[in-house]
């Protein structure tokens, strides 16, 4: 008998050891973890259950037969963040580069299917070489198999991927079609074809970093949300996520003990706002300062950062932020910043993430590339983002909220719960100079004329009390006391209840 | 008394004369330029009048601006403060004229006391000790020794047209004296077409300390004491103290009444300065008086208790001084340090900016410690580029200098300034100085001490131990809250452990944690232990702990893994890891940061003016490559190294900020 309990320990020994030794060294000389290194961290210390370790291929041609490792390339199983569940897979490079045979798909499989049974979310930790060649089409059924799932669970479970090393070709698809995109820098790409099928088909030289590296995914291309410098760094980020996001769709979001006053005052907010309408100040002070302990988990920082995306807390509580930042091309509304916020806002709003919205934005961005590359289709994503999102919906309006971007921002006729604007704010449907200039077209010859209508205009509309006269706005607010009005606005729609029109799905301008 | 006075000032003397003259029952009024429209004194005051753009030179020192404020409120005094118009006798002239009283000496005492010559030349006639030198024609090297001998060596031999150290020699015995002499002449007759050599006493060990008058215009004056100014950066004052760690009772009062005569030569009345040069032997001499308020007057006030602004109204009221030398005796020790908008870790580069937080230590009066922060900024508030880049006065009293230096130490920690660049952990790392302890200081302790500026304090191990032990202790809370998120598995709960590994300046510390209801003891693998107790919670920016007998402040920010601590003038990552955690992180490769050494860097934000080169030009070393606004000040950046433009990133009218690539080169 003992003799049979021992040989589970030596098999579950064989099979930690991945690809041997030497390859683990390797992994480690590049500054990488193993697969279940990196699950270690991930989840809470002794927390993790693997399946399907003794897992191996069947694949019989070019010789595979010699050489079956148990696990197939990829650990997965399920273990906790926290305390609460997760389900997981972590590509193994040391097992044939990490490659996805048949099996290692129907691994990865198993955990999604059981992750949406059981409602919790799934995390993909990438290091993989590709699909394995010497399994063909068979390689291919099992990404196929991995990418309906990706598609079933959306909006479902949270589905986060974290880039450790290469990840090319069609497995890019499966992480495409997740929430989150977390890439380690210097030492993950991904990219469609690598670099040498670039230079054979458009002569084009770029380097793997350039084509498909953490920066350009993250400044470049929005593929990915955020990157890191090393593994424990990005492992860390995912636990801090994961933290914030609820486990599933029928679940409210998290909230945890906080140590920060709803009531907190901030002076400082009263004098961010410049008296020089056209002078910059950055909104992540305002997100700072109305966040629970200042802490603010910013998504997609390094991309259209003329909108900013992220989540706080309010007391404990997750909530979604979007809004226009007045330091990069004074906060316009483009299609790069239209999509990105259209993308978070519907995540929020799958997972029941309140949002938050704040607003100083100058219209979108005019010109032949933003028209010919179709900002009117992009820009709409947004619109239609906030218009179809059911959660619990609060603005503030802290400057300028002009035209149809007045909108698109989570404003009161897209069903924003409350509408809050400071006293510095100007609800228009353009500034005062542009209105002048087309409203009194006649008069341009004569600047003293033009200088006493646009102060007509400033005077008249260059403020928030038009909208609020209409109930546009529900209350013009100060601003040190934002933090505390938000926070109320809040907790009086813990219990907001509204639907949408059955339909099988919207038809969103993608 | 006065019913009505008007400040003509702005910043922390503006707040600080406001807050006594309300004491009194006076009304004030502020004067603001545009860039003060919000500034706290404006705020204080319970009038204020707008006198022109931000600009000084079109606002606070317009007389005729000062003057419209007066006239508008009935103003019947003007305090000036410090700077801007306080030492300019055509203002003293203009108030007396229009029948204003100005809160400063008369206007004769302004005028003999400004210039260098007659102000030297009348210390001396009221006995004062004037730097011993002779200035004259000398005819030859013999003369040249006889004359040091008179003066006592060390000599310092000059130039009389020279300048920057050209044509100088310092002697210590008559042969080094005829030699520089000699090549001192030479060289001013190369370099200058003027051979004329001039000869003084050099002093060796410089300190700066100066005696605080005070008198009225009945031909009263007194003295309080002195100051320790020697901790200066460039001839900018930063960091005084009362009394100096160097006099003793008989210098002390020789000082006192030699400044006291040299006040009653020019019928001084109000409060002033003079300022004497005090070498190793305690031989001090007269450098200048400042006919107005100091900037460190406070710890003057914190160690006589006398109100000097009060003193100074009263005087120019008309008032008898009510003090006499008797009533004045100097009780404990205070420090005062400067608080810069200036980057230490960029060599002081002023800064500017919102100040996104602002948040003092808290004031306090007690019989053992005195906190006393003087300022002119606030929360929210703007550094702009146009006035002193001094944004507080940051004084502790205590019984001993010991005290007053502890309690500094804490109050620094405890002050929180963000969003501009400041000298905070510079001041700090100043106060823990061995040599600044022992009060062995000149003036050059700053050029001696840091002579290739500032890099962070290096902390003590005990203080790292501290640390370590203080951020044990605050991960395990905030991981325990971490583990409390709602939507967890019941009974199967993550268990945070007690051990962990603490990672900071090149020190890993195995430690374990036992928690209790008071707190937590922190047990080093390697020996030793701590007890750490603090209110702290996840998310305040700064912790107080009581670890062992020790009060310790501590900024902290939370990072990945751990925190950024900033304590005691370091700036630290510190690391609170599992062992787990830790032996993984150990893979981890050290990045080296991207290499600049080809780009040209922004150094300050700003607004490019003009771009000299262009792509694919070669440029040589020192060569113009563009110029930079910043402070209203343009900044010529120019090659390291002879290169080939590469590439130019930024052109006429780009903003610019800290560490913008502007360049780079082949």
């Amino acid at each position: 008998m003992k003799d049979i309990l021992q040989e589970l320990e030596t098999r579950r020994d064989q099979a930690r050891l991945g690809g041997g030794e030497k390859r683990v060294d390797g992994q480690h000389a590049k500054g990488k973890l193993t697969a279940r290194e990196r699950l270690e961290l991930l989840l809470d210390p002794g927390s993790f259950e693997e399946f399907d370790m003794f897992v191996a291929h069947r694949c019989t041609d070019f010789g595979m037969q010699e050489s079956r490792p148990y696990g197939d390339g990829v650990v997965t199983g399920w273990g906790t963040i926290n305390g609460r569940m997760v389900y997981v897979f972590s590509q193994d490079f040391t097992v044939m580069g990490g490659s996805v045979s048949e099996t290692h798909g129907q691994k990865i499989c198993k955990i999604m299917d059981m992750a949406m049974q059981n409602g919790a979310p799934v995390i993909g930790l990438n290091d993989s070489g590709g699909a394995r060649i010497q399994e063909g089409v068979a390689s291919l059924a099992a990404y196929g198999e991995v990418f309906q799932r990706n598609i079933e669970a959306s909006g479902v479970i949270p589905q986060i991927s974290v880039i450790m090393g290469p990840c090319a070709g069609g497995a890019v698809y499966s992480p495409a079609m997740t929430d989150f995109i977390f890439m380690v820098k210097d030492s993950s790409y991904m990219f469609v074809t690598g670099p040498d099928v670039v230079k054979t088909v458009t002569n084009e030289v770029v380097t793997a970093e350039e084509l498909g590296g953490a920066k350009t995914h993250t400044s470049k291309s929005s593929v990915a949300d955020a990157a890191f410098e090393n593994d424990m760094e990005a492992l860390m980020e995912v636990r801090r996520l994961i933290d914030m996001l609820p486990l599933n769709n029928r679940e409210r979001p998290p909230h945890r003990p906080f140590f920060d006053d709803p009531d907190r005052v901030e002076t400082a907010l009263d004098t961010i706002v410049p008296e020089n309408p056209n002078q910059p100040y950055d909104m992540k002070e305002v997100v700072r300062s109305v966040a629970d302990e200042g802490d603010f988990n910013e998504m997609q920082a390094d991309f259209a950062k003329n909108i900013i995306t992220g989540f706080i807390r309010l007391e404990g509580q997750t909530v979604g932020v979007v809004a226009n930042q007045p330091m990069v091309l004074a906060g316009v509304l483009d299609i790069d910043s239209a999509r990105k916020a259209a993308r978070f806002v519907r995540f929020c709003d799958c997972f029941e993430i309140p949002i938050l919205t704040f607003v100083d934005v100058p219209g979108f961005l005019p010109g032949t590339k933003q028209e010919y590359d179709g900002i009117i289709k992009h820009g709409a994503k947004l619109l239609f983002a906030y218009g179809e999102a059911t959660v619990p919906k609060v603005t503030v309006i802290t400057r300028k909220a002009y035209g149809g971007a007045y909108v698109v921002m989570s404003s009161k006729h897209l069903r924003g719960d409350f509408n809050y604007a400071w006293p510095t704010s100007e609800v228009a449907v353009m500034g005062a100079k542009g209105a002048t200039e087309i409203l009194y077209r006649s008069e341009l010859g004569d600047p003293d004329k033009i200088a006493r209508r646009t102060k007509d205009y400033e005077d008249r509309f260059a403020n928030p009390f038009v909208a609020a006269e209409r109930g546009f706005i529900d209350e013009v607010i100060q601003p040190r006391s934002t933090r505390k009005r938000v926070c109320r606005a809040f907790a009086s729609l813990r219990t907001k209840t509204r639907g949408m029109p059955w339909k099988k799905h919207d038809n969103i301008p993608l | 008394m006065f019913k009505k006075i008007l400040i003509a000032n702005r910043g922390e003397i503006a707040c600080r004369v406001i807050k006594t003259a309300r004491r009194m029952g006076i009304a004030t009024v502020a004067v603001y330029s545009d860039a003060d429209k919000h500034a706290l004194h404006v705020r204080m005051a319970d009038e204020a009048v707008h006198i022109g753009p931000a600009p000084a030179n079109q606002s606070y020192i317009v007389i005729d601006n000062i003057l419209a404020a007066i006239r508008e409120t009935g103003a019947e005094a003007v305090h000036p403060g410090y700077g801007f118009l306080s030492e300019n006798p055509k203002f003293a002239a203009a108030l007396e004229k229009e029948g204003v009283a100005f809160i400063g000496p008369p206007k004769g005492a302004i005028e003999a006391m400004g210039d260098k010559i007659t102000s030297k030349k009348l210390a001396k006639e009221a006995g004062v000790n004037t730097v011993p030198g002779v200035m004259g024609l000398i005819e030859d090297a013999d003369e040249a020794v006889k004359i040091s001998q008179e003066i006592g060596y060390p000599v310092m031999i000059k130039a009389s047209a020279g300048g920057g150290g050209k044509g100088m020699r310092i002697a210590w015995n008559d042969e080094e004296a005829r030699e520089g002499f000699q090549s001192s002449k030479n060289e001013a007759a190369s370099s200058f077409g003027d051979d004329r050599i001039f000869i003084e006493k050099f002093v060796t060990q410089p300190r700066h300390i100066e005696i605080q008058v005070l008198g009225d215009s009945h031909g009263n004056c007194i003295y309080l004491g002195e100051r320790e100014c020697s901790i200066q950066r460039r001839n900018q004052k930063v960091i005084e103290e009362a009394p100096s760690p160097f006099l003793d009772e008989e210098t002390r009062k020789a000082m006192g009444e030699q400044a006291c005569a040299l006040a009653r030569a020019v019928d001084y009345c109000s409060a002033g300065t003079v300022e004497f040069i005090v070498d190793g032997d305690k031989n001090f001499y007269f450098l200048e008086m400042n006919t107005r308020l100091q900037v460190e007057h406070p710890v003057t006030e914190l160690i006589t208790g006398v109100d000097l602004v009060e003193q100074m109204i009263r005087v120019a009221a008309g008032e008898t001084l009510a003090l006499t030398q008797d009533d004045i005796s100097l009780d404990g020790w205070a420090i005062e340090s400067r608080l810069y908008a200036e980057d230490p870790y960029r060599n002081f580069l002023p800064s500017i900016g919102r100040l996104t937080r602002y948040r003092p230590p808290e004031e306090a009066v007690g019989d053992t410690a005195v906190v006393r922060n003087d300022t002119g900024v606030f929360e929210g508030g703007e550094i702009s580029m146009y006035y002193d880049p001094m944004i507080a006065k940051l004084c502790t009293w205590g019984p001993t200098r010991a005290d007053a230096l502890e309690g500094m130490r804490d109050a620094l920690d405890g002050f929180e300034v963000e969003g501009i660049g400041h000298n905070l952990p510079f001041l700090s790392a100043v106060m823990d100085h061995p040599r600044f302890i022992s009060g062995d200081i000149t003036t050059a302790f700053i050029a001696e001490e840091y002579p290739d500026g500032f890099a962070g304090a290096e902390l003590p191990e005990p203080v790292l131990r501290q640390l370590a032990s203080a951020a044990a202790a605050m991960h395990r809370v905030s991981e325990i809250r971490a583990a409390r998120v709602s939507g967890r598995m019941s009974n199967h709960e993550r268990e945070v452990g007690a051990d962990w590994v603490v990672s900071l300046a090149g020190h890993d510390y195995p430690v374990t944690i036992a928690a209790d209801r008071e707190g937590s003891t922190v047990k080093f693998a390697h020996g030793g232990q701590h007890r750490v107790a603090s209110d702290w919670k996840p998310g305040m920016p700064l912790a107080v702990l009581d670890i062992d007998a020790d009060r310790v402040v501590i900024k902290a920010e939370p990072v990945p893994l751990g925190y950024r601590m900033r304590h005691r003038g370091a700036d630290l990552i510190v690391k609170v890891q599992t062992p787990r955690q830790f032996e993984l992180s150990q893979h981890m490769l050290e990045k080296v940061p991207p290499d600049t050494s080809k780009m040209l860097l922004c150094p300050m934000p700003g607004l490019m003016v003009s771009v000299a080169v262009e792509q694919g030009q070669e440029v040589q070393e020192g060569q113009v490559l563009c110029t930079v606004e910043a402070m209203k000040m343009e900044n010529v950046l120019r090659a390291e190294r002879q290169a080939v433009v590469a590439k130019i990133n930024a052109g006429a009218g780009d903003s610019l900020a800290v560490d913008d690539v502007i360049m780079e080169f082949e």
